[in-house]
């Protein structure tokens, strides 16, 4: 960071498809970001991020300060939850969540003592000072998850370096109609994001911050432009045209960069990772303030509320606060969004918590956002395939899942849909898609999890087969060596029984025969040595392959991201528990042993 | 305040399937005046009749069927096929010829097939194909002279009356004609018969034209995409560049272009979406399969004006054609081709 920074501007690539959808962005982004207070009592979901549950680490009647942990997290992705704000534990149960499903899940329920009262904290201003992974660390510490939709943790992306990063991508371009949170943040906080973005490009080793912001928002552009020259930040800008879904991460690296994130691979496989902007402010205040991610910016919006626009909210505050700070009318509200127009989801129950990922609460009437009318039959149109971004044919995965053709869905890659709706959106014939493609998607995962639990059946059978084999082997091994060396104590007691040999001819073969039998006898030991060890590290092995087929199947409920790199490494450990066990069964065998060299590639 | 079940995308497009229709049926108008100022207002009682009938077999056939039948009526897809048939069939021919046709299309194309979006084949074009093969002689002599003006009770006569036309009031079309003719005759001896006009074809050039525009103002209203008619012009084109270059043996380029029903058919029929081709590239290999099949037809084969067959034929196709044209998906590195996944 020195005086001058390098501000360029770059071009811009095409994106197949997308769709124009009423923006009605000025509805929310004309204020700036307000408190919403401090409600009485907080809800705070164990899952507010993809993963692993966090696991409570205070019990009812605890009292905490603000920013004290509550839970941490468990395992390779999970996030921990902190205090919001100083009080005593009331309750640990089962509440409703904003979730699609619509079910209970575990809460820490916080009531507040209104003292707002902080925890120590020990900010590191001079972050460049300490070693990459304890701020890593921090990260996890602090809760930090993506902002920007699935509530991803942060700190996994940092970890999983499969592959050089040579870029920073922060992801502005906020394609869903009706949201402004990280407009209104960039125009207010264009520092803390930015200052954000250098930790992150550090952490990651990269040298390169890229912007991708649509033009629908010259302000928030103007702002990031003002603070990156201020704070002398090299920034690259691509200004991508207004068009939903540029925003999609695959969709936005596209834009910038056009290259496609390749099939079942992460962007990292392109040496970038995407950011959104809150995401980037919070690692600023994690690292820089010590604060961790307690509170968000959420837009409230739509034709029902009095006041809509962006307000700044403790994570956990029930929705029927924060939506009547924002002067809600539930009569004319025909449903709450949680999420934009586009993506977002019903919300089953006003009572649930606004959660880390909640970007939106759009409460439109109905005559705003009309209800589904019947469908037509799909008349192949191809509307719906001029309007696809990721270049399918919807019309065609329609048809089979509808007739729950699984191999026909699958032959039209239904797995690299990213759900934007698109397609449905265009479509004349108002057929809910999406929900079609999500049936689909659903059903092949069933039938993928039936095929890996037999697989695993049969992998569980073949392991004790082998182990059965290597025991009767060894036992063979021992008895022959039994056998051999009364074999040749027997010799040698007839040699030494015969005639009159020659003294020192004796002598010499006497030594030879020690030399022999010394050499022979450290062969046994360092085979056995090596079995011994072989052994382990089979177990090892087989441990390590048994841990990665379960985190495989936790992230391909959880966190589809991380499939595919958990899926790699399963392989990887797949081969060396193999190459463990055929070393194994040459000692068995008697061929000599090269001990493997110890490599770690558990990712 | 319920909505538990409503899932996104919470916002739709304004377009619906009668959206779609209505277009379409708007920017059949043009071509359907002209062809009405220049030939006859045959094709004003065909397509009156077509609609009509239209309505009624697709409401008793829904009713039969089980179906809400205000709800598919009002999608409107009736009428275009109605319409499609009563702009392609001769305007003079008898009434129960428009009527057959209509129905044939709408029972047995469309909703013996599960109706509307289920049916492989172009209603309209499987209609008018059974017509021309089974009703040869009206299908070929019915069509009206540009240059002869009948008068309304006449037309009302010989549509209605089975009245037999007076000599020179109907004809052949002229690629009929100048198919015919140039077997024993030079192109420009041939194109001294009226029919000709002054331009291309009396009446058929303008016609074109007309629909043409209409074409125009549904790639305009994104309705259809320029892949069909495109590759469909470029396909017949480029044939009759190759085979017809003498005017003398074959008929030539401008005929083929703007005599028949080709820009109706490449603009309106060939990209009826229900049973033409998926993927932008599919759309391309089937439109270039009905431009050179028409070629084909019109040169090699018995019949003057190949639209409906070519449309026919490449129906018969598209599902294969999807096969082999899917697009590259995003990450991917190649498209998945034919019917198996690796
Ligand atoms: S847009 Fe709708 S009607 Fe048109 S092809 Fe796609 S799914 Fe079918
Ligand atoms: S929801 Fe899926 S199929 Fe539809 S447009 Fe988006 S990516 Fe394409």
């Amino acid at each position: 960071m020195t005086a001058q920074a390098v501000i360029v501007t770059d071009k811009v690539f095409s994106l197949k498809g997308g769709i124009h959808p009423d923006e009605r962005k000025t509805l929310s982004n004309t204020t700036p970001i307000t408190e919403v207070p401090l409600p009485s009592v907080l809800i705070l979901p164990l899952t507010m991020h993809l993963g692993a549950p966090a696991d409570p680490v205070v019990s009812v009647g605890s009292t905490v300060r603000k920013g004290d942990v509550l839970a941490t997290a468990v395992g390779g992705i999970s996030a921990a939850v902190h205090a919001p704000t100083s009080g005593r534990i009331c309750a640990i149960e089962d509440r409703i969540i904003a979730h699609e499903s619509g079910l209970p899940a575990p809460c820490i329920l916080l009531e507040a003592d209104g003292e707002d009262d902080w925890r120590d904290r020990r900010g590191l201003p001079n972050w460049q000072a300490q070693p990459v992974d304890e701020l890593i660390q921090r990260l996890r510490d602090c809760g930090v998850v993506g902002q920007g939709g699935a509530g991803f943790p942060t700190d996994v992306k940092y970890r999983n370096k499969h592959k050089p990063i040579t870029t920073l991508l922060i992801n502005a371009a906020e394609c869903e109609p009706y949201i402004t949170a990280d407009d209104r943040l960039m125009r207010e906080r264009a520092d803390e994001i930015l200052q954000g973005a250098v930790i992150a490009k550090h952490l990651l080793g990269a040298n390169t911050i890229r912007l991708g912001i649509e033009d629908n928002k010259p302000q928030a552009l103007a702002a990031m432009r003002e603070a990156a020259d201020r704070l002398g930040v090299d920034l690259r800008i691509s200004v991508v045209p207004t068009k939903y879904p540029s925003g999609g991460e695959r969709q936005l690296i596209q834009l910038v960069t056009g290259q496609e994130v390749p099939r079942g691979g992460l962007p990292s496989d392109l040496g970038i990772v995407c950011q959104n902007v809150g995401t980037l402010a919070s690692i600023y205040r994690a690292i820089v303030l010590d604060e961790p991610l307690i509170s968000r910016v959420t837009t409230v919006t739509g034709e029902a509320v009095d006041a809509p626009g962006n307000y700044e909210v403790r994570i956990g505050t029930p929705i029927e606060t924060v939506l009547n700070q924002a002067g809600v009318h539930l009569k004319k509200a025909d449903r709450v969004i949680m999420g934009g127009p586009m993506m977002g989801f019903a919300i089953p129950d006003i009572t649930a918590p606004l959660m880390k990922t909640t970007n939106c609460l759009l409460v439109p009437t109905r005559k705003e956002l009309p209800r589904p009318m019947p469908d037509n039959p799909c008349i192949r149109c191809g509307l719906c395939e001029q309007a696809c971004p990721v270049n399918l044919l919807p019309q065609q995965l329609f048809w089979a899942s509808k007739h729950r053709d699984l191999d026909a869905a699958e032959l039209h890659s239904i797995n690299d849909c990213i759900e934007c709706g698109a397609c449905a959106y265009v479509c004349p014939s108002r057929i809910p898609l999406v929900q079609y493609y999500r049936y689909a998607k659903g059903e092949l995962r069933n039938e993928q999890e039936e095929q890996i639990k037999s697989e695993r059946a049969r992998a569980r059978f073949e392991a004790r087969q082998a182990r059965l084999e290597k025991e009767r082997l060894e036992k063979e091994a021992r008895r022959k060596a039994r056998a051999k060396a009364a074999a040749e104590a027997r010799a040698a007691k007839a040699e030494n029984g015969s005639g009159e040999p020659d003294a020192q001819d004796d002598a010499i073969k006497a030594a030879m025969a020690r030399a022999k039998a010394k050499k022979a006898g450290a062969a046994q030991n360092t085979a056995e040595l090596s079995r011994e060890d072989l052994e382990k590290a089979l177990e090892l092995a087989a441990t390590k392959v048994k841990k990665a087929n379960e985190r495989l199947v936790v992230a391909e409920q959880e966190s589809p991201d991380m499939v595919p790199a958990l899926r790699k490494a399963l392989t990887k450990l797949e081969e060396k528990h193999r190459t463990a066990q055929a070393a194994l069964e040459n000692a068995a065998h008697g061929q000599p042993i090269k001990p493997e060299p110890k490599k770690e590639t558990d990712s | 305040m319920t909505g538990l079940n409503l899932t996104s995308p919470h916002v739709t497009g304004r377009t619906s399937v009668s959206w779609v229709m209505g277009w379409v049926l708007l920017a059949l108008v043009p071509g359907w005046i002209v062809l009405i100022v220049s030939f006859s207002l045959g094709y004003a009682i065909n397509m009156v009749l077509a609609l009509l009938t239209a309505l009624l077999a697709e409401a008793l056939l829904l009713a039969w069927r089980g179906r809400p039948v205000m709800f598919f009526l009002k999608d409107l897809s009736a009428l275009v096929t109605a319409a499609l048939l009563a702009l392609a069939l001769p305007p003079l021919a008898p009434w129960w010829l428009t009527v057959l046709g209509t129905m044939i299309a709408i029972v047995f194309a469309k909703q013996l097939f599960g109706g509307l979006g289920n049916n492989p084949f172009n209603p309209a074009m499987v209609a008018y194909a059974l017509l021309l093969v089974s009703l040869p002689l009206y299908m070929t002599t019915r069509w009206a002279s540009p240059d002869f003006s009948l008068p309304i009770t006449d037309t009302l006569a010989i549509i209605f009356a089975g009245q037999t036309p007076v000599d020179g009031a109907t004809g052949a079309t002229p690629l009929d004609v100048y198919k015919l003719d140039i077997s024993r005759l030079t192109s420009a001896e041939v194109l001294q018969s009226p029919i000709f006009g002054s331009w291309v074809a009396e009446g058929w050039d303008v016609a074109n034209l007309a629909f043409l525009a209409g074409g125009g103002l549904l790639l305009w209203k994104r309705i259809i995409t320029w892949h069909i008619p495109v590759s469909f012009l470029a396909g017949l084109g480029i044939m009759a560049l190759l085979f017809s270059g003498d005017a003398d043996v074959r008929t030539p380029i401008d005929l083929h272009l703007f005599a028949g029903a080709t820009m109706l058919g490449a603009f309106f029929i060939a990209t009826d979406p229900v049973s033409a081709a998926t993927s932008n590239r599919g759309k391309l290999v089937y439109g270039a399969g009905i431009g050179v099949l028409i070629y084909l037809i019109r040169t090699w084969g018995n019949y003057p004006d190949a639209v409906a067959f070519a449309v026919l034929l490449m129906n018969f196709a598209a599902p294969l054609i999807d096969h082999y044209t899917r697009p590259r998906v995003y990450g991917h590195d190649k498209s998945v081709k034919g019917f198996k996944n690796d």
